[in-house]
């Protein structure tokens, strides 16, 4: 599967023209919003909203101009470096801050800025109740700086900076509702296993460094040739590590569903959107080191499929709205993963999912976040139901969403997705059967805990109506009403999920047909090729037929299970097996908490004690016998004239030796 | 020029002998604080001048400001000073946190007796000593400052520290002194090697330097092991350093971060000025040695600061980390690692600081240093949450602040010579995220709660804080009180932090001037050691073990 791309020569990198000199306003923008509502604090509490949104909508319009005029430059001089700086450079080492701008970078900024765009007008009416508004847009303005780093910079160093400071930014934003206990806990457990991540990016650019002597886009990947396939491997296993930790894929998914703590603007855009698609964004870009990496490729796609498995077999069983859209985001970044471990063939596949999904997942979150609004804050869908009647305009733009997400025929999932499902089964004789089948038999789960969620929460009689709102926030939150008020929004929360609904139906037409992405995408990630060009394990045409069958079974299921029965309010207690199975995350968090949390706290606990009875008590002892008296040291408070006497003393003993010893070889 | 040097050294000693004059009486106590500010940005004036006047690139002398009197003729001792990259940056270190430390110790309670004048004589006559430490271009001249840093220290520690400060600074004392002693074993060692070889005793470095190491390994060895210890308890690296957490936690806060900050640095100071150059054979030789004691710092210290639950013994032990990776840069013995090592010691000074001065005014809001006795800090004081975590993700690296720039160079540096050590060490910044962040988590996110923070003061209900459960912080009857017993920082209080920000920051980004300082010195060293980078420019003769 890698030999097809191998060949392909990259485009060269030219320095940017004109206009383009000015694209580093698209990081600069909404970093300096952020500045000004940190250092500002209170005094920009009245208008800091407006200049959160501004910024972010600035950054888009560059982000069009700079789109618009890489569309009118032929396919190889499309790959652009703007170098700004000179970061750090010691020997042979030299860290330059620049901005690469080609396709590749520049529709991760147009998805960044876009979504963001609307996430952050959504957010300001979504955040009008909260006094930590202000706050808010200063951190989600500093997320999108960070991501425009990750994306835009030039090298895998200015890559790690904008990688852990989406990390920052998302560490912030998750434990926003600082009342909350559990947001703390959940924003420290996604920095650290982040921070596993990211060992394994720091060591693949160590790697780099020692074969290259550079850790430069443009140098790395011209010279990739020059590593031992032996390191490449290492190298493409280590960066998988670090997409693992921040795409949420196994074995480091356990984060992602507890970071649905933080407000539901935040889910949309960092935890679905934008953010945990930088793993697939960061092998998309070492396209030139995994083609050569054969192994490393198909890791890649296992981990894919492990992932896109667990998140849809796990969606199921929630029943907290946040939550199974969060493990719907774990799977369709599996599904990602999966198509660009398949190379050439999948790149384009994955990243067009990447951007619907971008698209129908936002909607979709800002669509719960509306729901959540209209019903004080409440996550729990057995308290949900026949909400279509009270927010028409969340259901409509939700539906759309939701039909896009399971790949209902011809909007934006099905074109995608499907994409993928092919690509897979070409990945050779075995592989292809079981990575097309596990993409498959997850299409139809999708369709399963999407089609649940849609009849609990819109569908059925309205369970709300004879329950009380839980005081779920203890500090964060006025006191809650006596009743569900069931509403809905205002046209500022309205209006970019009508924009985000538009896109999850028609982006994957526009997108796929004509393969209008691919050959925009050619100058970073090589020439399409077609899955009907390859050989696959059977006939790719009639993956349309089957997903699509498929996902009718899971929808079917689905009404059979929940639509036609009543659903308890209270979640049942006695069910099979698999259902408890996946209520535990699939037992992910115990296996972390018994493998790795308690040792560790042993482990940290015995050295605490070696420390002050082992170690110290060693040396005190030793300074004691020196002192000639044991326990001088501890009564200390005659000790001082005396030990001071004494340890010259001792000293000098040891000097007369020393010098003794010293002299004799001296000569 | 090199009368700016020497001014950069009396100009502290004579604030010292102002202060320490005005120290006994009660009523000039103000006046002698402003009078030892004032001394203390005069030094920041000349360290300014000094630097701006420093000549970097090829080609620059191994000591510029060079100056040397005749002192003790008898063993041929001179006063000799001289300022490398490596020096100048840590006295520019010192002459900006000194005015930082002063302007934060300007509000602070003393214990009953002590005076503000006192107290600055002492910071002051700490930075004097200290220049002259790093200044120090004659063996003798260094030891005996280095000797003579305790003193001022043993006193701020012994007459302005915490209930158990007479223990803590006896013990830094000895532990410091008795590693003196045996690096003096050392230091007249060499003098009697040069007496041998060069036919006439010397302390200077330079002709130490290039008698030294000529000598056959087996003499180089043990005078190494003499200057190692002393620097290893100084640094301190693991299983020496058991005097710091004590010393750490009973000094005064100001007292700490100097401690902490810059007289700590003397020990890696020392490793790059004193072992690698006088000493090339024996510290390849003896490189595995070192190395594995810093791997074992990295970790150990990151594991026990994980545990503590008094912040100033946190800090201490996240230093204990953090000086595991400057060795670590140190003797891997390449241009990346050792200029990462140096730049490191800057910005843990500069961040440890800061985090050192962040639980400073906790403490002086809480009265306790008990982390069990917070919890929810951040809606009290949002300022100072914002403080510490800005200190915080400095201690852990973060990039885009000063210190990622440093432990990247350190490891990417240290790699390639030395990759299983690296490896260990890369796994050591989860474990500085984990205890970063849940001290973080403990004592300021969450609902208020804790003694110190809603309660009657700091231990008043410590058995209900006792009880309290997942993660710190009691949920006692005061628990659900909705309004903490002190407030955010102060405008002085803000003054004080502010340069600290903009350092980590412009740092982060900018790194550039302080590395050009350091370049010279760092090239000078590895060819003082005798090493040469295994990557190179040249790809042909990258060689590498695959």
């Amino acid at each position: 599967m890698s030999l097809l791309g191998a060949a392909a020569p990259l485009p060269e990198v030219l320095p940017v023209e004109g206009a383009s000199g000015a694209a580093w306003l698209l990081v600069a923008l909404p970093a300096l919003g952020a500045l000004v509502l940190f250092v500002g604090g209170r005094r920009t509490d009245r208008w800091g909203h407006v200049l959160g949104v501004l910024t972010v909508v600035a950054s888009f319009a560059v982000a069009v101009v700079l789109f618009v005029s890489s569309l009118a430059l032929p396919a190889e001089e499309r790959v652009r470096e703007l170098a700004l700086y000179e970061w750090f450079a010691v020997g042979a080492l030299n860290v330059e801050f620049g901005l690469r701008i080609d396709p590749l970078s520049l529709t991760f900024a147009l998805l960044i800025t876009g979504v963001g765009s609307l996430i952050h007008i959504y957010s300001v009416g979504y955040m009008a109740h909260d006094p930590a508004r202000r706050k808010f847009f200063a951190q989600l303005n500093m997320f999108v700086a960070a991501m425009l780093i990750l994306v835009l910079g030039n090298g895998f160093v200015t890559l790690y900076l904008g990688w852990e400071g989406v990390g920052l930014a998302s560490y912030l934003l998750i434990g926003f509702y600082t009342g909350r206990r559990s947001a703390g806990s959940a924003a420290k457990k996604a920095f650290l296993m982040n921070r596993v991540g990211d060992v394994g990016l720091a060591l693949a650019i160590f790697l780099l460094f020692v074969e290259l002597g550079t850790t430069q886009y443009a140098e790395v990947f011209a010279r990739a040739g020059e590593i031992s396939p032996g390191t490449l491997t290492a190298i493409t296993l280590l960066l998988l590590l670090g997409a693992c930790g921040k795409s949420g894929q196994f074995p480091l998914q356990a984060w992602l569903p507890d970071a649905m703590e933080g407000p539901t603007p935040v889910s949309a855009l960092i935890h679905a959107a934008t953010m945990v698609t930088a793993g697939v964004y960061l092998i998309a870009r070492c396209n030139p080191l995994y083609d050569l990496a054969p192994v490393g490729q198909l890791v890649v796609t296992i981990i894919g499929a492990i992932t896109l498995l667990i998140g849809a077999i796990i969606g199921c069983a929630y029943d907290d709205i946040k939550k199974v859209l969060a493990y719907s985001t774990v799977s369709q970044i599996g599904y990602m993963m999966l198509a660009v471990g398949l190379g050439p063939v999948g790149y384009a596949a994955a990243l067009a999912h990447l951007l619907t999904h971008g698209f129908f997942k936002a909607g979709l979150f800002l669509g719960a976040g509306s729901v959540m609004h209209g019903m004080a804050d409440e996550t729990d869908m057995r308290r949900f139901g026949g909400l279509w009647r009270h927010m028409p305009v969340t259901f409509g733009t939700f539906t759309l969403g939701y039909l896009a997400l399971i790949g209902f025929p011809f909007l934006s999932g099905f074109y995608t997705k499907d994409l993928i499902i092919e690509a897979s089964l070409t990945a050779g004789p075995a592989a292809g059967w079981i990575l097309g089948g596990a993409a498959l038999l997850a299409a139809g789960l999708t369709a399963f805990y999407m089609t649940r969620l849609m009849l609990m929460t819109f569908f059925g009689p309205e369970r709300w109506r004879d329950l009380h709102p839980r005081r779920i926030d203890a500090a964060d939150l006025e006191d809650p009403p006596e009743h569900y008020h069931p509403h809905e929004s205002a046209a500022s929360m309205t209006v970019p999920m009508i924009l985000l609904a538009l896109g999850s139906a028609g982006a994957g037409a526009f997108l796929v047909g004509g393969e209008r992405l691919a050959h925009y995408l050619e100058a970073s990630i090589g020439p399409v090729v077609e899955p009907y060009d390859v050989p696959a394990v059977f006939y790719v045409g009639l993956v349309p037929y089957l997903a699509t069958a498929l996902m009718l079974v899971g929808a079917g299921v689905a009404y059979l299970v929940v639509g036609r029965r009543s659903v308890p309010v209270e979640r049942p207690q006695r069910v099979s097996l698999p259902v408890r199975a996946a209520r535990a995350d699939l037992f992910a968090n115990a296996i972390n908490e018994k493998v790795i949390a308690r040792p560790g706290i042993w482990l940290s606990r015995a050295l605490v004690y070696l420390d002050n009875r082992g170690v110290d008590g060693a040396v005190n002892g030793t300074a004691a016998l020196l002192g000639g008296t044991s326990g001088r040291l501890r009564r200390t408070q005659t000790g001082f004239v005396r030990s001071y006497a004494l340890t010259i003393l001792g000293g000098s003993v040891v000097l007369v030796a020393a010098l003794l010893t010293v002299g004799g070889y001296g000569g | 020029m090199s009368a700016l040097l020497l001014a950069l050294l009396v100009v502290p000693l004579v604030g010292a002998a102002v202060c320490g004059a005005m120290a006994s009486r009660e009523h000039l106590d103000r006046a002698g604080k402003a009078v030892g500010l004032g001394f203390s940005v005069v030094s920041l004036v000349l360290v300014a001048i000094v630097w701006s006047q420093f000549r970097t690139g090829p080609g620059t002398p191994r000591f510029q400001f060079a100056l040397s009197v005749e002192w003790i003729p008898a063993f041929g001792t001179r006063f000799s000073l001289g300022l490398d990259g490596i020096a100048l940056t840590m006295i520019a270190l010192l002459a900006v946190l000194v005015p930082i430390v002063l302007g934060f110790g300007w509000a602070e309670k003393l214990p009953p007796g002590r005076t503000g004048s006192g107290f600055t004589a002492l910071m002051l006559a700490t930075q004097g000593v200290l220049v002259g430490v790093f200044a120090a271009t004659d063996v003798f001249l260094f030891y005996v400052l280095f000797e003579a840093m305790l003193v001022p220290m043993y006193f701020l520690i012994g007459s302005f520290g915490g209930p158990r400060r007479q223990y803590a600074a006896v013990k830094f004392f000895l532990y410091s002194f008795l590693g003196g002693l045996i690096m003096l074993a050392s230091v007249i060692g060499l003098f009697v090697a040069s007496d041998a070889r060069l036919g006439q005793g010397t302390f200077d470095w330079a002709a130490l330097q290039g008698m030294a190491a000529q000598l056959p390994l087996s003499t180089q060895i043990p005078l190494f092991l003499g200057f190692f210890v002393a620097f290893a308890i100084k640094a301190p690296l693991v299983p020496l350093h058991t005097w710091l957490p004590d010393a750490g936690a009973e000094a005064p806060v100001a007292g700490g971060v100097i401690l902490v900050g810059l007289l700590d640095k003397v020990g890696v100071f020392g490793f790059l000025r004193y072992t690698l150059p006088l000493f090339p054979a024996a510290s390849r030789e003896l490189a595995p040695l070192v190395l594995v004691l810093a791997v074992i710092g990295v970790l150990y210290g990151a594991l026990l600061a994980a545990a503590q639950t008094d912040m100033k013994r946190f800090v201490a032990y996240t230093s204990i980390a953090h000086f595991g990776y400057i060795a670590l840069g140190i003797f891997a013995f390449t241009s990346q690692s050792i200029a990462g090592s140096s730049l490191y010691m800057i910005n843990h000074g500069i961040s440890t600081a800061m985090l050192f001065l962040a639980v400073g005014l906790l403490i002086r809001r809480g009265g306790t240093a008990s982390m069990t006795e917070y919890g929810g800090v951040g809606r009290a004081a949002p300022l100072l949450a914002g403080m510490f975590l800005i200190a915080g993700l400095s201690t852990l690296s973060l990039p885009g602040t000063n210190s990622f720039v440093s432990e990247f160079l350190v490891l990417v540096g240290a790699f390639p010579t030395r990759p299983v050590f690296t490896v260990i060490a890369t796994v050591g910044i989860v474990f500085a995220a984990l205890y970063v962040l849940w001290v973080y988590q403990r004592v300021f996110t969450g609902p208020l709660r804790g003694a110190a923070v809603v309660g009657d003061g700091p231990g008043a209900a410590s058995a209900a804080t006792m009880a309290g459960t997942d993660d710190g912080g009691g949920d006692g009857s005061w628990a659900r009180r909705t309004t903490a017993r002190f407030g955010d920082l102060t405008r002085g209080e803000i003054a004080v932090m502010t340069p600290l920000v903009a350092l980590i920051l412009v740092l982060g980004f900018f790194p550039g001037p302080v590395l050009e300082v350091l370049e010279p010195a760092v090239a000078a060293t590895m060819a003082e050691v005798g090493a040469t980078d295994p990557v190179t420019t040249n790809p042909a003769i990258n060689g590498v073990p695959r």
